[in-house]
């Protein structure tokens, strides 16, 4: 054929959107990933950023099957619908599922308990580096965009990490071009983030399009809910009613999936893609810093858990 | 985020670029606050870190200044994503460093960019790291280049304090042989003059905002050469299925099943029985799509090859690489040194057979040198102990384009833009 481009072409091109783009650069970043290294895994949460990333890696390896295990780091402080629909994902899709438990890292005395009502969000780092390390992987794809964070935003798509599982900003890797380098010797490992340059909004674009199922509490329902330090919590497993706390019920949806203790939900009525998709678009807080306790402590906060391994 | 973004929405991708304190992450948190691109917690956040590093007053480089280090001795280190939209494009914009020592940073966001904005400070107008951002986006090829002239207010609107700067970035750019289009704008960042709506303070200047100019710049790549795959991972059905699919993103042209087809470097040719694009089966695919290809043929074809349409413009099987490089380490570069070079077709080993010369950031001339240190930009021949399937960088970027790594670390320490191979 000739190098000219034909009519057909450029209309083809033309009509390539954002999520397009965002698609391709993501299935790309997997594939050279998985060429690239020996033994890779899947983060999978089974929440939303998750679910486009596992999308993803489903549709990479089309008609194969996924060349790698996912893995979910669990806190024992899940929300039941979210292991419903992670159990009902795997099988629908034929997947390898790990299942590392924070609970078993605090059995082991590898972390200090928190309580039975404290957040296991940051002890989580703990337990992941541990299931790295004994399943000898060394790449792990995660759902972590920069737009959620100010120190994600500074973070390569394959970010290093050092002996002790460490994130060091000042040494990143240059990737000019996103060419990516996966060189690491033994005992280090890499994170991978396929989802760098999505926003909260693409996400939910992408559901919508793709039709994505998500787990049913991304979607508005009745919970009885507490209010503490501004935030809808959901009252039971970890979250216990204190003095002075009232237990209501609200109609809610969730816009993160963590650990319940630090969760918040939002006031919602949206019970469809385009419902949810209309309210991000016309958000005025970020995910994170609406529903996110743990983000909120200080302004470094993501940093110094990155540093010290999280996702 | 002032809209729903539609499907039709196109992405564009934009990088700061410029010396330190020229205003970069002050012009960015002015685009996201303007355009509405920031949410209420960050806003507030950014209030509660003016007031704790800062003279008090709200500074919107802390929105992008995301690392403690960088909030600490205000300066920018690292690339700095952002994004925003408006109804038409959305955008990701990479706020790079302004200091020499973080070049490389500065090189990666620049890399991916369609469009670089230089910030130039008026008073000092262009200095040393104006003329080495500069080259390095005219060689890395950004398709435009925005020269926004900064803190105009200082410098009282003087429209001849402009026209200086426009004039020598302007030589820059000619200098190099470089054809990027200049589009020059006078404004002042922490107030936003002319950066989201046009001001009254340059009635002189009647050319559009910086937002303007982002919103409707043409972006469209021009197709140069025949479609070329450079095969990423073979897809293997389990079960009785024989299906073979090649991975990987198409680049150069489109491709059609039943094109033939050449696959480098052993010269098999085939045709192409089978197309999928992000898992679906497909009848055409266009450049920049995520693609598998299906052969006629039963080949020995993997991580390494390049299937490229059958045509006059095939890429080379070099063993012998010219490029230009931007070196970002300490250790110096000496004819001789081994490295390894990483490309889409694959990685090798090589040894630096010849270093041509280094470019002189003060006189814009190539000057005779053996050696290359942090932050150079150079001309260096490498013997590759096997082949790359390459194209020169001018006409295609994904096959023109590579890192040098440190085979002794694993670092990262170089790009190279391939001239030519052999």
């Amino acid at each position: 054929m000739s190098a000219v481009t034909s009519q057909n072409e450029l209309e083809i091109l033309a009509s390539r959107s954002h999520l397009d783009r965002l698609e391709a650069e993501a299935i790309t970043i997997i594939r050279e990933v998985v060429s690239g290294c020996e033994s890779p895994v899947l983060l999978f949460s089974g929440g939303k950023d998750s679910a486009v990333l596992l999308w993803l890696a489903i549709k990479a390896f089309a008609p194969a099957r996924l060349p790698f295990p996912v893995m979910q780091v669990d806190t024992g402080h899940n929300f039941p619908e979210v292991i419903d629909y992670r159990d009902e994902f795997v099988r629908t899709y034929g997947l390898e599922l790990i299942v590392a438990s924070v609970q078993e890292s605090i059995d082991r005395g590898d972390i200090p308990d928190p309580g039975p009502t404290g957040s296991r969000n940051r002890q989580q780092a703990v337990t992941l580096l541990t299931a790295i390390r004994t399943n000898k992987f060394d790449a792990a794809f995660g759902g972590g965009r920069r737009d959620e964070d100010k120190a994600r935003a500074k973070e390569r798509i394959l970010s290093f990490r050092d002996k002790k599982g460490g994130w060091e900003p000042r040494l990143q890797r240059p990737e000019p071009w996103n060419i990516l380098n996966p060189r690491i010797v033994k005992g280090e490992h890499l994170r991978a983030f396929p989802i760098s340059n999505w926003t909260e909004l693409d996400i939910w674009e992408y559901i919508a399009r793709e039709e994505i199922p998500l787990p049913t509490i991304y979607f508005s329902h009745e919970r009885t809910v507490i209010e503490r330090d501004g935030m809808l919590l959901s009252v039971g497993g970890p979250v216990v009613i204190e003095d002075g706390e009232v237990a209501r019920k609200e109609i809610v949806r969730y816009r993160t999936v963590g650990d319940m203790s630090c969760t918040g939900a939002v006031r919602s009525t949206a019970t469809s893609y385009e419902d949810v998709l209309a309210e991000v678009a016309a958000a005025r807080i970020t995910e994170r810093g609406a529903t996110r306790a743990d983000d909120n402590f200080s302004e470094s906060a993501m940093e110094d858990r990155k540093r010290e391994g999280y996702f | 985020m002032t809209a729903v973004s539609t499907a039709s929405n196109t992405q564009v991708r934009i990088a700061t670029i410029g010396s330190v304190d020229d205003g970069k992450s002050t012009l960015i948190g002015r685009l996201l606050h303007d355009s509405k691109g920031i949410f209420e917690d960050q806003l507030n956040a950014v209030s509660k870190a003016s007031r704790r590093y800062g003279d008090g007053t709200f500074n919107l480089a802390l929105l992008t200044d995301g690392l403690r280090a960088e909030r600490e001795q205000g300066i920018t280190i690292d690339v700095a994503y952002r994004y925003f939209a408006t109804p038409n494009r959305s955008f990701v914009l990479a706020d790079t460093p302004g200091h020499a020592q973080f070049t490389r940073n500065m090189v990666t966001g620049a890399s991916v960019s369609d469009i670089a904005i230089v910030l130039v400070d008026a008073r000092h107008g262009v200095v040393e790291q104006t003329r080495r951002h500069v080259s390095i986006a005219a060689l890395l090829g950004v398709s435009h280049l925005v020269l926004a002239v900064n803190k105009m207010d200082l410098v009282d609107w003087n429209e001849s304090v402009f026209d200086t700067v426009v004039t020598d970035v302007a030589a820059i750019v000619s200098t190099l042989g470089s054809s990027v289009p200049i589009h020059p704008i006078p404004i002042c960042a922490t107030d936003g003059e002319n950066v989201v709506d046009a001001g009254d303070k340059t009635p002189w200047y009647e050319g559009p905002s910086v937002l303007e100019l982002l919103e409707t710049l043409d972006i469209t790549p021009v197709a140069t050469i025949d479609a070329r795959l450079a095969v990423q991972w073979t897809l293997r059905e389990h079960g009785g299925s024989d299906y073979r699919g090649y991975a990987g993103r198409l680049e150069g042209g489109a491709i059609r099943v039943g094109d033939q087809v050449v696959v480098h470097p052993q010269g098999h040719t085939s045709t192409v029985v089978g197309l999928t694009r992000a898992g679906t089966a497909v009848d055409i695919a266009v450049p920049g799509d995520a693609i598998a290809i299906e052969l006629s043929d039963d080949l020995d074809v993997g991580k390494g090859n390049v299937i490229v349409v059958d045509g006059a413009q095939q890429p080379v099987d070099a063993t012998g690489l010219i490029a230009d490089v931007c070196w970002f380490t300490d250790t110096e570069l000496t004819v001789g040194d081994a490295i390894i070079v990483r490309h889409a077709s694959g990685e090798v080993s090589a040894r630096v057979a010849a270093i041509t010369h280094r470019l002189d950031l003060e006189t814009l001339e190539n000057t005779p040198t053996d050696r290359l240190v942090l932050n150079d930009i150079g001309r260096i021949e490498l013997a590759l102990a096997s082949p790359l399937v390459v194209d020169e960088y001018s006409v295609n970027r994904a096959g023109g384009s590579a890192i040098a790594i440190d085979p002794v670390t694993n670092a990262t320490i170089g790009a190279l833009m391939i001239r030519s191979g052999y």
